[in-house]
């Protein structure tokens, strides 16, 4: 392969891994926006679509019922948690922080239990390439990235121009102000929460095919969509995607120089440091 | 009414001394549990400093731990350090990393902070994993027949003796414990307490948060880096699963659970899970659940109890 091959493989592979994250990272960063709280079981969602879509494909070959049906169980999943767990806590940010690391070990190793240590693949519901002039490139990497973007415009739609979006878009600024215009502040959280899951689930549905669906899956992509989060501004719709982009193209730039591991290390020391120069801004402090 | 120094003193030389009288009931395979539990509160009473008085919570101080852990056993492996020499190298190493980490993550409070240090200690385990040639990863070193006895006086003490053991580490949790009272209650650890409650007003009376914050930092780290070179030392292992993410959320809940800002607190919080994960660990392979539903439960059953030293006003965001 030479280089200019390797270059576009890795810009390609970048911006469909780009597409997935972005769909992940602004489920995260809509419910840090709305309803200030880090969920760190968000990566725990990504993994339960992946997990579920395998197994719906399997119990019904429709991999389509997957991408229908995944998405609304972990929603429904993610309606109970609000309810069960984050409200009993008043969304309070140290305390939510606790709980969700609990949920997050709790989700992972329930499917340890029912699922099992191996990673699954299910097969792309349409093969074959599309012929580039250097390679060959998988047909079903261009419809996810379809898929994808539509379903970021979507959301985009959602917030920007329903009256769910405004009630979010008020909550975000000023709960107490909102709740005084007759805002229903929990039933917001509770949207905000569920389209939050079941953004990231749609990622882990979209991604099995390419990816395999492994119990462990979560971490790295919640770990993923913190950087992205952090570098491309909470609650901004446009710089996540951005944002989604840029790490997908340095990750896949950065792995034909070095091994994936040290890419890693190289990005997670750089997100550090940017949370760091920006003095926590990112996160609400000033 | 703050209870007054000689009871607090009492009742802690009196857990020590129940401590130090246990070992002659227990049998052997709970003598190495409570030795496991003794290393392990030691790295909670390290946390609880930074959490319980602080008021910061690091999600990273699995970092700190596998320093110690490393620090002393690879000049131990690749070297043939003797156990003193390489306690204090542990020990060092983990102090310059909490220096370092320190100066770094301490501009943010917080969320941010707890997502700094989140990175950093992923940072430190991935260092561990791709150095693999040095460390050899998830599988580790066994020091075992490499470790120098320890030798005071005329005594020879074997490290891998079960009695020799749980002694050292009784002995590192009795220093501990007994320098982080002191810590708390000198002027130092008030400007600390000060500074959780409510920090615009500490500034007003003219301190600066940032280098109470850090000393504090140093101090958790260093003991948490204690705990994981005596770690290394006592059970002739090292890891890199003791730098993952999970040996950062364990101190979290330990403290939690037993009460954050206690001495007892982190004692009761290792022993009730450590026994937990143990029996859990003997029904299923799926064990951590154990961890996820401690966790969950502590933060919806105990909110104000674990809260009110994490409910100052850095835990809101605006």
């Amino acid at each position: 392969m030479t280089f200019v091959s390797q270059l576009v493989l890795a810009l390609l592979e970048g911006t469909v891994s780009g597409f997935i994250l972005a769909l992940m990272s602004l489920g995260l960063s809509l419910v840090f926006g709305v309803m200030r709280i880090v969920n760190v079981a968000h990566g725990e969602f990504f993994m339960l679509g992946a997990v579920l879509a395998w197994w719906i494909t399997t119990a019904t070959g429709s991999f389509l019922a997957a991408v229908i049906v995944a998405p609304l169980a972990v929603m429904g999943m993610a309606i109970a948690i609000e309810r069960v767990v984050l409200r009993p806590i008043r969304y309070s940010p140290g305390a939510t922080i606790v709980a969700t690391l609990g949920l997050l070990y709790l989700l992972q190793q329930m499917t340890l239990m029912l699922y099992g240590p191996e990673a699954r693949a299910v097969t792309p519901p349409l093969g074959g390439t599309i012929e580039l002039p250097w390679f060959g490139y998988a047909r079903y990497k261009l419809v996810l990235a379809a898929v994808a973007a539509v379903l970021l415009l979507a959301t985009w739609g959602l917030v920007r121009a329903t009256t769910l979006g405004l009630r979010m878009r008020a909550t975000q600024q000023d709960p107490e102000i909102a709740q005084a215009f007759g805002v229903p502040i929990h039933r917001v959280y509770r949207a905000a929460f569920a389209l939050g899951a079941g953004l990231a689930a749609m990622a882990g549905v979209l991604v099995v095919p390419v990816q395999q669906a492994h119990y462990l899956m979560g971490l790295d992509g919640l770990l993923l969509s913190f950087m992205v989060v952090i570098l491309g501004g909470l609650g901004s719709i446009g710089g996540t995607v951005i944002a989604s982009f840029l790490v997908g193209w340095i990750d896949g730039i950065a792995s034909i120089f070095f091994t994936p591991t040290v890419a890693r290390i190289a990005a997670s020391l750089v997100v550090a440091l940017v949370l760091v120069v920006r003095g926590g801004g990112l996160f609400g402090e000033s | 009414m703050p209870t007054p120094w000689r009871s607090i003193l009492t009742l802690h030389l009196g857990i020590l001394a129940a401590l130090g009288l246990l070992q002659f009931v227990l049998p052997p395979f709970h003598l190495a549990m409570i030795t496991r539990v003794l290393l392990f509160t030691t790295y909670a009473v390290g946390y609880n400093l930074l959490l319980g008085y602080g008021g910061l919570m690091s999600l990273g101080h699995a970092m700190f731990f596998a320093a110690g852990l490393y620090g002393a056993g690879l000049p131990v492996y690749y070297l043939g350090a003797g156990p003193g020499l390489a306690f204090l190298s542990g020990l060092m190493a983990s102090l310059l990393l909490a220096a370092l980490v320190g100066a770094l993550s301490l501009r943010t409070t917080g969320v941010a902070f707890s997502i700094v240090t989140m990175m950093f200690g992923q940072v430190c385990y991935l260092v561990t994993i791709s150095l693999n040639r040095i460390t050899l990863g998830d599988q580790g070193l066994v020091l075992a027949g490499r470790l120098a006895p320890v030798r005071v006086g005329n005594w020879i003490l074997p490290l891998n003796a079960p009695s020799v053991r749980y002694n050292l580490a009784l002995l590192l949790l009795a220093t501990v414990l007994l320098v982080t009272l002191w810590l708390v209650r000198s002027p130092f650890g008030r400007v600390l307490v000060a500074l959780r409650e409510h920090e615009e007003r500490t500034r007003l009376l003219g301190y600066d948060p940032f280098p109470y914050r850090w000393l504090a930092m140093l101090v958790s780290g260093g003991i948490s880096g204690a705990a994981g070179a005596a770690y290394a030392l006592l059970f002739s292992y090292v890891g890199s699963a003791f730098a993952a993410v999970l040996y950062s959320i364990l101190p979290l809940l330990w403290v939690l659970l037993g009460g954050a800002g206690t001495t007892l607190g982190p004692l009761i919080g290792v022993a009730f899970m450590t026994y937990a994960v143990e029996f859990a660990s003997r029904v299923t392979s799926a064990y951590l659940v154990v961890v996820g539903l401690t966790l969950v439960l502590v933060a919806i059953g105990l909110p104000r109890g674990i809260a009110g030293g994490l409910r100052g006003r850095w835990w809101w965001l605006p």
